[in-house]
């Protein structure tokens, strides 16, 4: 197999390659990304791309990838700006995408990560969303539309190409140690944000899942549109006392007047979220437990392995000693005759 | 090309304890064996049945305790019972409920609950959800309206004592996947909607999607008439004008705002006698889990359904002597 990444410096990225370096099948591996991976990395091979991959064509035409593994969709809209968010999502999946099925691509296997955002949160919305089901409400933000957009780039591409497999899975909100999505800031606060008079059910997918997951259908051929999340849900009061904090409330009406003014003291809750702690979202997973795919954490579990690692950060006072990508000593353990590997 | 590698030492150890790693120390014992079953010479290893147990004990520690007893769909039996406790009173003293063909529902297995549908703010809703779980202990899931969902307190409220939203996947898995009792009122908000006029004349039961739902899911539909809803909130006037302003389906102005003011007169009912009749199942004759059903079909059942509720009524509105009294 030979593999590419997109989004190596995101933990998705980093960790993916990290599993598949450990694979005898596996050749070669390339990632791609604008910043540095987040791990030690082995043999994997880091180019330092644009968002929107413009020279991915030459990439894969000159490494032969057989396998593309799309981990790099922004769904977090408080960390990008818009346009830049639009050039990664939507520009980036369309040169993806148009490397993957120019003529005589070598590329057999497309896995792409995706959001159960798509499915959006509405007072209209099913308890359980389904693959084929979409979404209730007009998508009226930004990064769902582009959500939207890459999904059906991807739905259009599996059409084209019927000899490529190609696997969507859209994740669930993800608990992690080592993670920072608008919940776990929500989590991270003295006090929690809810909307007064709301207690949504929600439901998590632990970072262990995302990553046995994706590579599960990278090296299964599963193609197909999966959600992936913990089984069961809990309302969101009862994840906050989980994770051992007091709420405070968000008024119910005019609440983006209100978000809006707590953005002075650092707290940005983006309008997708807002929606979620109004009428959360809980999707079917039979599909990819049908598949052969069983997640290890429920989605309770997951929030309690959260919490418990909320505990640990808590008492150490701080955050762990991250890791620093340096690409001088990472070119010497990749390439140095010095370096005794190990057979 | 599922081949995994030996698991190796991590390249810095220490450097970084990820759950990726934990994850390869918890697979370990799984790839072990895995590689021993690949050898064709291998014996099957033999199962160690103490190993299973601490396994078992292990997960179950760490199986994550929950602090509420939400169930999936939102009901809490804490909230229920709570529920319960206050409406009885309402339920006994009140409405002075009296059911006829209790034995008609099933103790076990899924079932469609099929109502009639009476009172500008229904009654009949909790009256049966409430005396359905009193007299056979078996939860109900009231599929309602998502109008609520949105309104705050209400809608959690509404959630937590076992209102679902209509939608036809969540009645499916309801009574397929987890073979409960759901409750829908086909007529929806026609009927609540309607003028004291016109009390005790059934609207049209929606497209029928009630019917396709249970022959779907397989199981029975169970129709109930109602008898005591009209008069516990009879509505004397409507307001479409003001409806269209608040979007509401529609503005009611109701015999108990003369009564108990305009405020509590939306939720306080008039002590109308509440008399349930449960008909006999209703069994389709058809293969469960099919994605399309006839539309003839569907619509004459649905139609013979709605004609079953509204002769019980009638009957049960022939020997009835008063609304207050029964």
């Amino acid at each position: 197999m030979r593999v590419l990444i997109t989004g190596l410096g995101t933990l998705w990225g980093s960790h993916l390659a990290q599993q598949l370096e450990e694979r005898d099948d596996v050749e070669i591996v390339v990632g791609l990304d604008t910043s540095d991976p987040r791990v030690p990395l082995q043999r994997t091979e880091f180019v330092r791309a644009d968002t929107s991959y413009s020279l991915l064509h030459r990439i894969v035409e000159a490494t032969q990838i057989d396998t593309i593994l799309h981990t790099h969709l922004v769904i977090d809209s408080t960390t990008e700006s818009r346009r830049q968010m639009h050039e990664s999502n939507v520009i980036g999946t369309l040169n993806l995408l148009a490397a993957a099925g120019a003529p005589g691509s070598t590329v057999r296997r497309v896995v792409v990560k995706s959001s159960t955002m798509i499915y959006g949160a509405t007072h209209r919305d099913p308890m359980f969303f389904r693959e084929d089901m979409h979404r209730c409400g007009p998508a009226r933000t930004p990064v769902e539309r582009s959500l939207l957009e890459v999904e059906s780039f991807v739905s259009d591409f599996a059409t084209d190409n019927p000899d490529i497999d190609v696997t969507l899975l859209r994740f669930a909100n993800v608990f992690g140690d080592d993670l920072d999505t608008p919940l776990i800031r929500c989590l991270r606060l003295p006090l929690v944000p809810y909307v007064f008079g709301f207690d949504p059910r929600v439901q998590f997918v632990h970072q262990t899942d995302v990553v046995g997951a994706l590579l599960y259908a990278v090296t299964h051929s599963i193609p197909g549109v999966y959600n992936v999340a913990g089984a069961g849900s809990q309302p969101w009061s009862e994840v906050c006392a989980v994770v051992g904090k007091d709420r405070w409330p968000i008024p119910p009406v005019f609440t983006g007047i209100a978000i809006d003014a707590l953005r002075p003291l650092g707290i940005r809750i983006p309008p997708e979220t807002i929606d979620l702690l109004r009428f959360g979202r809980v999707v079917d997973t039979t599909a990819i437990t049908r598949s052969g795919y069983h997640c290890r954490f429920t989605s309770p579990e997951a929030v309690e392995a959260f919490a418990q690692n909320e505990r640990l950060r808590r008492a150490l006072g701080g955050d762990e000693p991250e890791y620093r990508y340096e690409r001088d000593v990472e070119q010497f353990f990749r390439q140095s005759s010095a370096v005794v590997r190990p057979d | 090309m599922e081949t995994d590698p030996p698991p190796g030492e991590h390249p810095w150890p220490g450097v970084i304890e990820s759950s990726t790693d934990r994850l390869r120390e918890a697979l370990l014992p799984m790839r072990r064996r895995a590689q021993e079953l690949d050898r064709p010479d291998a014996q099957p290893p033999a199962l160690d049945l103490a190993e299973l147990v601490d396994d078992a004990e292990a997960s179950a520690e760490e199986r994550a305790a929950r602090r509420s007893d939400v169930d999936d769909w939102g009901r809490s039996e804490r909230v229920r019972s709570v529920a319960r406790a206050l409406y009885d009173p309402v339920y006994r003293h009140w409405f002075r409920t009296e059911w006829d063909g209790l034995e008609h529902i099933p103790r076990t297995g899924g079932a469609l609950l099929v109502a009639n549908h009476a009172g500008a703010i229904p009654s009949d809703a909790p009256v049966i959800m409430h005396g359905i779980e009193r007299e056979l202990e078996r939860p109900v899931y009231g599929l309602a309206e998502n109008l609520f969902r949105s309104v705050p307190v209400v809608g959690t409220l509404w959630n937590r004592a076992g209102g679902v939203p209509a939608h036809p996947d969540n009645a499916y898995r309801l009574l397929h996947d987890d073979q409960a009792l759901a409750l829908v009122f086909p007529e929806g908000e026609k009927a609540t909607g309607k003028l004291y006029a016109d009390r005790y004349q059934l609207r049209r039961f929606g497209r029928g999607g009630f019917v396709e739902i249970a022959m779907r899911a397989g199981v029975p539909i169970i129709p109930i008439a109602v008898m005591g809803g009209e008069e516990a909130m009879p509505m004397v006037w409507k307001s479409p004008r003001i409806a269209r302003a608040l979007k509401l389906p529609y503005f009611p102005v109701v015999a108990n705002q003369f009564l108990f003011g305009p405020i509590l007169g939306y939720l306080a009912p008039l002590p109308a006698k509440f008399r349930l009749r449960v008909l006999p199942p209703i069994t389709f004759d058809v293969e469960p889990d099919q994605p399309r059903y006839s539309r003839a079909l569907v619509m004459e059942k649905s139609e013979a359904i709605r004609q079953q509720i509204q002769s019980a009524l009638y009957d049960m509105l022939r020997h009835r002597r008063s609304p207050w009294f029964g």
